[in-house]
């Protein structure tokens, strides 16, 4: 019925119309809408020309073995910086894989059509696109104000909360995709429930679930906002305990590239160039192995 | 022979008993999953409730003043939210102004007029600008974008438009920086692209392709059916992919927080500074003490407030067409 009406409306205006209006209106679409995704291309390509040129200058054995310099030192590197980056992200994640693969799991096996399922997959998308700040925000409240310091740990947990709902939404939406069938075959053996989902289903998604813990790493990577009031930066080696600002790499680039100091901006664009490229090369690695798990 | 036979007949009774999981450990799978799922809701009424609760006093302080008072004033200790709330406002406003059309001719591109083979990169190109940290994209717009702006735009708009009633205030760069609100909104609109354009994409994905076969049967051009197949079909939850960027866009802090300029004053020019909810507290709240926290408290609690509405209605909007 609805396609009927489309078309029968569309037609008589079509042919109405000259002609050649009708070719130009096809033909400016086509060119504009080509267009506007070339934008889109040349702006990423814009950035990444950007970030090699200005970055690559910095480059050198000392970036990767020495602190971040203080005000007005020369030279100096972002060790500190980079490895306080990659304990933060691997603390998230850490913490987030567990509960967002246990939460999809929820949302996929148990709870599908429930009211309870339908509320949280409802407010996991809403959380998705909440602004990253609010999130920095709260952990402040939860964590740095009852332990009366930043520390490591409330970074770690911001991270979390962001990478989560990411989590969640693969995990569940690759758990649909496993045949019901297999499940059933499951626990016609006499599998207990769990046993089933551990066995045959997360084996049957396992690529799509990796991919989900992969796209949450890079999205909580470069996360600049949750971290300047949980993890802070600071320009020395952080405690072992993690108390304390711990320097990383996101805030490092945003106090850095506004500094007055030349070496400060240099060390923030290589800072930016190493950070972009993983975070890109994980984003198009995490995609491949959800191709060649539909290649086969 | 018996003792041989009952022996195996206990080993083999006995071993799926070993293999399978006692029951309590399924029970506690079952509750551990129900625990983490709970957990979503917990952080979002968590969120919420730090907000309220953080922003209490600044609220009880100023009242519903505190909305509609443009004073920021730290000496003082008078805060009021109007200009970020505004500022907010406008550059998510011309984010999804420039934007929308945008994201939507490339949805167009990469569902109706692209090859098959350049499908699967194109789309990836256009993923991959919003895995790019917005930090990043503060940079690109304060070092690369802004000077150009500046240059190109501001300065010989400003002189085109100097003198005009209301087109010569609203495009009038008074100190041509290149930084203010509307590089902001430019800066966001190419943020939010990758996420409109990936959303209405999989809706234009949905529309049986046999509408759109009749549509070309009948001697249709592309454009005539998209304006009236995909478009139509599309309906409302287009609007609730553009909703959706309109989220992002207002809560977006560090892009915005390099190039819009950080000014607590309300300006009438797109090209003057300004500020955002977000970009106000990202610059303010680790010297904030006091009052002055909880009055950026406060602004984060009408920021999520804004969000959670406008996230709603996007969700609600798009579930529409996935239901039917």
């Amino acid at each position: 019925m609805d396609i009927a009406q489309n078309i029968s409306m569309a037609t008589p205006k079509a042919w109405g119309r000259v002609r050649r209006s009708r070719y130009l209106a096809d033909r400016a679409l086509k060119i504009i809408c080509a267009l506007f995704t070339l934008i889109g291309a040349f702006v990423l390509g814009w950035i990444l020309l950007m970030l090699i040129v200005e970055g690559i200058s910095g480059f050198s054995p000392a970036l990767f073995t020495q602190t971040t310099p203080g005000p007005g030192t020369q030279g100096g590197g972002i060790a500190n910086a980079l490895v306080g980056s990659l304990i933060l992200t691997f603390l998230g994640i850490i913490v987030a894989t567990p509960v967002g693969v246990l939460a999809g799991t929820y949302l996929a096996e148990y709870g599908k059509g429930s009211k309870l399922a339908e509320l949280i997959r409802f407010l996991n998308d809403i959380l998705l696109a909440a602004p990253s700040i609010l999130i920095g925000l709260f952990v402040y409240t939860l964590m740095v104000q009852p332990m009366g310091s930043y520390s490591g740990w409330a970074g770690g947990v911001a991270l979390a909360i962001i990478a989560v709902p990411v989590i969640v939404r693969t995990t569940e939406d690759m758990l649909r995709l496993v045949p019901g069938s297999l499940r059933e075959a499951g626990a016609a053996l006499g599998a207990p429930m769990s046993t089933v989902i551990m066995q045959v289903s997360w084996r049957a998604a396992r690529a799509g679930m990796v991919t989900g813990v992969l796209l949450a790493t890079a999205r909580i990577a470069g996360e600049t906002a949750p971290l300047l009031f949980t993890a802070l930066n600071n320009n020395f080696w952080f405690k072992a305990n993690l108390m304390g600002g711990v320097s990383n790499l996101p805030v490092m680039i945003y106090q850095f590239a506004l500094a007055p100091y030349q070496n400060w901006r240099e060390l923030a664009w290589a800072g930016a160039l190493i950070i972009t490229i993983s975070i890109l090369a994980l984003s198009v690695v995490a995609r491949l192995i959800v191709k060649k798990d539909h290649v086969r | 022979m018996v003792a041989l036979s009952q022996e195996r007949l206990v080993s083999s009774m006995r071993t799926p008993v070993r293999r399978s999981p006692p029951r309590t450990f399924d029970h506690v799978f079952r509750i551990a999953s129900l625990g983490s799922a709970l957990l979503v809701l917990i952080v979002l009424a968590g969120i919420l409730g730090s907000m309220i609760y953080g922003g209490l006093p600044a609220f009880r302080e100023f009242g519903f003043g505190f909305i509609t008072s443009s004073v920021w004033d730290v000496q003082r200790d008078q805060y009021g939210a109007w200009v970020a709330v505004i500022g907010t406002l406008t550059t998510a406003l011309v984010a999804l102004v420039i934007g929308v059309p945008v994201s939507l001719g490339i949805a167009i591109f990469l569902t109706q007029l692209c090859p098959p083979w350049l499908k699967r990169p194109v789309a990836t190109t256009i993923e991959l600008l919003a895995a790019v940290p917005s930090i990043i994209y503060g940079m690109w717009g304060l070092f690369v974008f802004a000077p150009l702006f500046a240059r190109f735009v501001q300065i010989p708009v400003s002189k085109l438009v100097e003198g005009i009633p209301i087109i010569g205030t609203i495009l009038y760069a008074s100190v041509p920086s290149g930084v203010g609100i509307l590089t902001a909104g430019i800066i966001l609109a190419v943020m939010i692209i990758p996420f409109v354009a990936s959303i209405t994409r999989d809706i234009f994905d949905q529309i049986p392709p046999v509408l759109r076969e009749s549509a070309y049967g009948i001697g249709c051009t592309t454009w005539e059916v998209v304006r009236h197949v995909l478009l139509p079909q599309a309906g409302v939850s287009i609007i609730g992919a553009i909703m959706l960027g309109l989220g992002r866009a207002l809560g977006e802090t560090m892009a915005v927080t390099f190039v819009v300029g950080n000014a607590n004053r309300l300006s009438a020019s797109l090209f003057d500074p300004g500020s955002t909810i977000a970009s106000r507290i990202a610059n303010e709240f680790n010297e904030a003490l006091g009052l002055q926290l909880n009055a950026l408290m406060a602004l984060g609690c009408i920021l999520f407030l804004v969000t959670f509405i406008v996230l709603v209605a996007a969700r609600l909007l798009i579930a529409r067409v996935n239901a039917r």
